[in-house]
């Protein structure tokens, strides 16, 4: 399951969701990213994230469809925000059940790497200093390519 | 052909999207590339590095490699940084 919206969304609330009625579940692991108060030393104003829809849905139905295959999960959710976010505020959320933890965490982590390396999503953050586009990170494609 | 732009490319071109018709010697992507920045500016200073232009043909990742048609769409982008 794939949400791409701009408002919030409460972990608790998608949790009872995604888990009610269902027996199989041993193992359920949740992500939250959060919205950092700071960047390059000074204070975050706001962070606004971009992103191509139609490419992202494309992109995350597939994600999913590998996450899991390859991690047997019994049921999956991520949900990421797009415009302007506040400092504290989620980003994205990501939860990932299976019968057992080692697939539920290793789950959540393939599915967090390859959001940040392959979602089709660009950030942009407000200081008092005006406005910068985040760059993307080396130990973020590191982290992904541990998977191939 | 449909091009769209994304984050601070778009922002360098000053535009989300456009229709262009290169010749028909421009077959993939990195052609489609070398074809835009020969136009001028601000394509030339947007494109310059082209470590940080990415692109996805039909809404799925593409190399520079990437054989195009008349019929596609093509996006480019900074690297990723969502999540």
């Amino acid at each position: 399951m794939i949400r791409v919206q701009t408002g919030p969304f409460d972990l608790a609330a998608e949790m009872a969701a995604l888990t009610q009625g269902r027996a199989d579940l041993g193992a359920v692991v949740s992500f939250s990213g959060l919205v950092r108060g700071e960047a390059d030393g000074r204070p975050l104003k706001a962070l606004t994230l971009e992103h191509y829809p139609a490419m992202t849905e494309k992109a995350l139905q597939e994600i999913e469809r590998e996450a899991v295959a390859r991690f047997a999960l019994s049921a999956s959710l991520v949900i990421h925000r797009v415009g302007r976010l506040e400092p504290g505020e989620p980003i994205v959320l990501v939860i990932a059940a299976a019968p057992h933890r080692g697939d539920a965490f290793a789950g959540a982590e393939f599915l967090m790497d390859w959001l940040k390396t392959k979602a089709p999503f660009w950030k942009y953050e407000e200081t008092d200093a005006g406005g910068a586009w985040v760059d993307a990170r080396e130990t973020d494609d590191a982290r992904a390519r541990r998977w191939d | 052909m449909k091009l769209l732009y994304f984050a601070s490319i778009r922002q360098g071109i000053g535009a989300s999207a456009e229709n262009v018709d290169p010749p028909t010697d421009v077959r993939t992507v990195g052609a489609l590339v070398d074809w835009l920045a020969a136009r001028g500016q601000p394509y030339a200073a947007v494109l310059a590095d082209r470590t940080r232009v990415k692109a996805a043909v039909n809404e799925t990742h593409a190399g520079f490699d990437t054989p195009i048609a008349p019929k596609d769409t093509v996006a480019f982008f900074p690297p990723v940084t969502g999540g």
